[in-house]
């Protein structure tokens, strides 16, 4: 058992939430897949601090999160004014930009 | 043979700077132009008296011309010739081109004929045009009209010539189309510009020859060094100024211009298509007298297309029942005498210019009388419906009668004594040419008694064919006597027609007098006839002309429409002797043809090219555009696709080495 | 508390490259755990079960970072994370989402048979990666700056006020254009397009004819002993006023109410207004209301 685990776990996470990305079609649950990256690649930060015996990789965790709360906070409003004015939340629906 | 005779390198006389009243000349063109573009900024603010200003910047322009004159005479003979420096116009590096002027007896005897007759046309016109709405418009071409050609005749080098030229050109195009509602005058103003250009190639062609051997295009260096040039060299300059004023002044084969631009007002046919602008191929041809004199080839070339256009213009001029073209095809005629005679060389130049100043009087007589005629009838130009008119417009039909006259070379009159010795002179050529275009010559002047009688006789005498006709505006016709403005015009040019032949010509005196421009007027005198035999046969042609003409015409009624069929000459001279076919087959249709081809060339390969590439892009773009489905998703799997690779790639150069 | 978290998941001074036994039997349940969530939020038609089932791998995560000697994050995963902004997630999917799952079918022709590969070959790319760079790796470990200076918390603490002071200051800045920005995006206000009226407005509105009548539609059993809404409201003349008719609801048929009607339609037993106090008057106060009427 060496940290090289949690990478290996950390990449398989963010495989999957990359092919949710990919596949589903509601906003949110395309945003929560977002979210599930975002987190793997915060676990590889904690494991690469504890590998070097650095702290900065944990603040770097922190600012992750940080930045993730706050485009969390953005996307969701704009999923809902998209949602007043089409009512819908897939993402299907918004493809006016195009050919 | 005499025009073998080798002639030796130009005596070109020397030239001085002008002084004095001389330096001032620069007035004769600032005045009209001046005139002009007072009237052309001016617009319809001097539409008062915007004529009277077009008027009176001509009369002063004659009054300066007059004073220069005098001065002139003033000199000793040897300092006649005079250049004036203006400014330095075009100097770029080789190319030193001086606008200035050229004051020699060649240059102020044209100076005073163009603002002379300009000056009565320009009078004359005030009546003429009274009706006209844009009256001060047609004053501000003449002005422009007037400048240019002073300029043609005054500039000191081909190159300020050539401003002039070009500036006549637009003035004549102008006027021609003056009545540009009707397509007829717009179609002939196009016709008479385009073959101008035909005609101004060569002159712009010879320009640049002589650039090209000489570097220079003023006057006195290129005659003080014309014999340095190849024999060759010179003939082609010959002919490619020949090709010039072939073009301007209605020569064979670019003569069929000349009839078509009666469609203008009769003042401008009068001044421009009749006394001045088209005899400025005789100047051109008088003024390279030290290039013609070099080259027997080329002077033999002016000689037969003087005669061809001689003939050929009496010939058509006999079949035409349109008054103002009559005239036209008189025009060609006459000036194909002065190419005839320019191209005699020493022996003709003078005589030509005599020529050229008597057939300015009379012809612009005739003119104004055909336009006092028209005036009275209601713009009718078809001699079948005229007749009779000379106890309704005495002035007119007296002062018609005495150019007349002085055209068929009456006895005493102008015209026998500038056109008699043109005939004189072609026979005194000896040999076959001696015969050829003397017997041309004399012939033409018979043609031209038979048609000029013609004329007479359909317009002034006769049964009155008019009163029963209508007019187009279905009225009666009501001849009448023009205003003074046209009448005075006409007798002061009637007078000149009957004494200035005399006048120039008894002692030599206009051949004298331009000796300095041109050389001294030489006689041949190896001629197969006596002199007196020629004066005397001439005459006689002309008699049997006349008497011809009064059998054929005077004795019978004469139809009001024009009969048809007739006999082959007959319709030949009346399709103008085929001129505008000739034209058509050999450049027109040839042209088209190979336009046809370089559009279709250019369509297929040069576009074809050109669009396939385009739309090679375009369709291939329009496939890829089909890209962007607005699926956010395609999108994404593109980028991961795109990340894997590019992370695949890393790996690759990492883990390889 | 932190401290003590971590005390209890590594413990104290090992040699650097040491994994407790205990952070290894974690590791085995708390990975499938996590991977099992993230598995589950990928393939439940429903959003809102995807957002539980992310909310499990988020538990599991912080777990592990309290496992890796990273108590604070692990915490503020937890409480933040799961605690505050999942249940942010789950708020909107209320309001928004709820009813949208995903449909079987696919539209995008090839998307989910693509989005397979990459991920597979992402998954796989990322694996080699790891374990071509990584195999032989001795973790240093955290046990000198988590005990120092007050322990992890504090370390941080200084670490953020210290070195990566301007970042952090950045990130406020960021936080508030967030908030503004959300609110900006959400705020809909009675000028905007779809917003209420007042009810001033509403009613210059009726009387200006710009609805159908000016005054509400009758209430059901106005003139009815009924008070339910399938009592239809009775007009002046005994009619059946049809707007008070549900569209939903059948309506009690108009026999029913034979006594109500015969008294708006006077043809029954009248009552007079004295009615209750005085029996006998009612057919005077009838005959007086008749005289007045003529």
């Amino acid at each position: 058992m060496t940290p090289t685990y949690y990478l290996l776990l950390s990449a398989l996470l963010f495989a999957i939430g990359a092919v949710g990305v990919l596949v589903r079609r509601n906003a949110i649950v395309v945003f929560m897949c977002i979210e599930l990256m975002l987190n793997s690649v915060n676990l590889t930060l904690v494991t690469f601090a504890r590998v070097n015996g650095s702290l900065s990789g944990q603040v770097m965790a922190f600012f992750v999160m940080v930045v993730a709360a706050a485009e969390v906070v953005v996307g969701l409003a704009i999923i809902m004014s998209i949602f007043r004015t089409r009512r819908s939340a897939s993402i299907d629906d918004t493809n006016l930009l195009k050919y | 043979m005499p025009t073998d005779l080798m002639l030796g390198p130009a005596s070109e006389p020397s030239v001085f700077a002008a002084s004095g009243v001389a330096s001032s000349a620069w007035l004769l063109l600032a005045l009209p132009a001046f005139g002009a573009l007072v009237l052309f900024i001016g617009g319809r603010r001097t539409d008062g008296w915007g004529h009277l200003l077009g008027c009176a910047t001509i009369v002063a322009a004659f009054v300066w011309g007059l004073v220069e004159f005098f001065h002139s005479t003033s000199l000793p003979a040897g300092q006649r010739v005079q250049n004036l420096h203006l400014f330095s116009w075009i100097p770029v590096n080789a190319l030193q081109v001086d606008f200035g002027l050229r004051l020699d007896p060649l240059s102020l005897t044209f100076v005073l004929l163009i603002t002379g007759v300009g000056g009565l046309i320009h009078i004359y016109s005030i009546g003429y045009m009274s009706h006209d709405r844009d009256r001060r418009r047609f004053f501000a071409y003449l002005n422009l009209f007037v400048a240019s050609m002073l300029l043609l005749v005054l500039g000191n080098g081909f190159v300020t010539l050539y401003l002039g030229w070009e500036g006549v050109g637009l003035a004549s195009y102008l006027l021609i189309g003056w009545y540009s509602d009707r397509p007829s005058a717009a179609t002939a103003a196009k016709k008479a510009f385009l073959m101008n250009r035909v005609g101004d190639v060569g002159l712009a062609l010879a320009i640049f020859i002589l650039f090209a051997k000489l570097h220079t295009t003023q006057y006195t260096e290129v005659f003080a060094r014309a014999h340095t040039l190849s024999p060759g060299t010179l003939t082609a300059i010959a002919l490619l100024l020949l090709l010039g004023a072939c073009g301007k002044s209605g020569q064979f084969p670019l003569q069929s211009w000349l009839p078509d631009a009666m469609e203008g007002p009769t003042p401008v046919s009068a001044l421009i298509h009749a006394a001045t602008m088209v005899t400025a191929g005789v100047y051109l041809v008088a003024r390279s007298n030290p290039i013609y004199d070099l080259t027997s080839s080329g002077r033999l070339l002016v000689v037969i297309i003087g005669a061809i256009t001689l003939l050929l213009g009496a010939i058509v001029g006999c079949a035409y029942d349109d008054i103002k073209k009559v005239l036209a095809y008189s025009t060609v005629s006459q000036i194909g005498y002065m190419m005839l005679a320019v191209g005699l060389g020493p022996f003709g130049y003078a005589l030509a210019i005599v020529h050229l100043l008597s057939h300015g009087f009379f012809k612009a007589g005739l003119f104004l009388g055909a336009g006092s005629v028209m005036h009275a009838m209601d713009d009718e130009t078809d001699m079948r419906r005229f007749g009779g008119l000379f106890k309704r417009m005495p002035i007119t039909a007296v002062t018609f009668g005495f150019g007349y006259l002085a055209i068929i070379g009456f006895p005493f009159l102008s015209g026998f004594y500038s056109k008699d010795p043109i005939i004189e002179a072609a026979f005194q050529q000896g040999g076959w040419r001696g015969w050829v275009f003397g017997l041309a010559a004399a012939i033409a002047a018979g043609l031209t008694a038979f048609y000029m009688t013609r004329l007479v006789i359909m317009t002034f005498f006769g049964p009155a064919r008019w009163q029963e006709l209508k007019n187009t505006d279905g009225n009666d016709y009501h001849p009448h006597e023009a205003p003074a403005t046209m009448t005075i015009p006409m007798i002061i040019l009637a007078i000149g027609s009957v004494g200035i032949g005399a006048y120039l010509t008894i002692g030599n005196r206009l051949a004298n007098w331009l000796t300095p421009s041109l050389g001294a007027l030489q006689k041949a005198d190896n001629g197969p006839l006596p002199s007196i035999v020629v004066t005397i046969g001439t005459l006689v042609l002309a008699a049997i002309g006349v008497l011809v003409a009064i059998l054929v015409v005077g004795r019978r009624a004469v139809p009001v429409t024009r009969p048809e069929p007739v006999a082959w000459p007959v319709r030949a001279a009346r399709a103008d002797l085929y001129g505008n076919a000739l034209n058509e087959t050999l450049v027109a249709r040839p042209g088209q043809w190979l336009t046809g081809a370089l559009v279709f060339s250019d369509r297929m390969g040069v576009d074809g090219m050109v669009n396939g590439i385009a739309a090679l892009f375009g369709g291939s773009s329009g496939r890829l555009r089909r890209l962007q489905t607005g699926f956010v998703r395609s999108y994404a799997l593109s980028m991961l696709g795109g990340s894997i690779l590019l992370i695949a790639a890393l790996l690759l150069v990492r883990f390889s080495g | 508390m932190f401290t003590h978290a971590g005390l209890l998941l590594a413990a104290a001074p090992h040699p650097a490259g040491y994994v407790s036994p205990g952070e290894t039997i974690a590791f085995w349940v708390l990975g499938p755990l996590a991977l099992a969530g993230a598995l589950g939020m990928l393939f439940s038609r429903n959003a809102v079960h995807s957002a539980l089932w992310l909310v499990l791998t988020m538990l599991s995560l912080g777990m592990l970072y309290m496992a890796q000697q990273a108590p604070f994050l692990g915490f503020v995963q937890i409480i933040v994370y799961t605690g505050a902004i999942m249940m942010l997630f789950l708020f909107v999917l209320m309001m928004v989402g709820r009813d949208a799952s995903d449909s079987v079918v696919e539209v995008l022709r090839g998307q989910r048979l693509w989005a397979g590969i990459l991920g597979v070959g992402l998954a796989g790319l990322i694996v080699g990666i790891v374990a071509r760079g990584l195999t032989a790796v001795t973790a240093v470990g955290l046990d000198g700056p988590n005990s120092a200076n007050g322990g992890n918390v504090s370390q941080i603490g200084r670490s953020l006020f210290t070195d990566f002071l301007f970042p952090f200051e950045l990130t406020s800045a960021l936080l508030i254009t967030a908030a503004v920005g959300a609110m900006v995006l959400a705020y809909t206000g009675r000028s905007a397009k779809g917003g209420k009226k007042t009810q001033r407005e509403l009613v210059v509105a009726r009387f200006r004819g710009e609805h159908a009548r000016p005054s509400p539609l009758p209430g059901p059993g106005v003139f009815a002993t009924g008070n339910s809404v399938a009592t239809p409201a009775l007009l002046p003349d005994g009619s059946i006023a049809p707007e008070s008719l549900s569209e939903i609801i059948e309506a009690t048929p108009v026999t029913e109410y034979g006594p109500d009607l015969a008294e708006v339609s006077d043809t029954g037993e009248r009552v007079g207004a004295r009615a209750l106090t005085e029996g006998s008057h009612t057919e005077s106060s009838y005959e007086e209301s008749e005289e007045v009427r003529s």
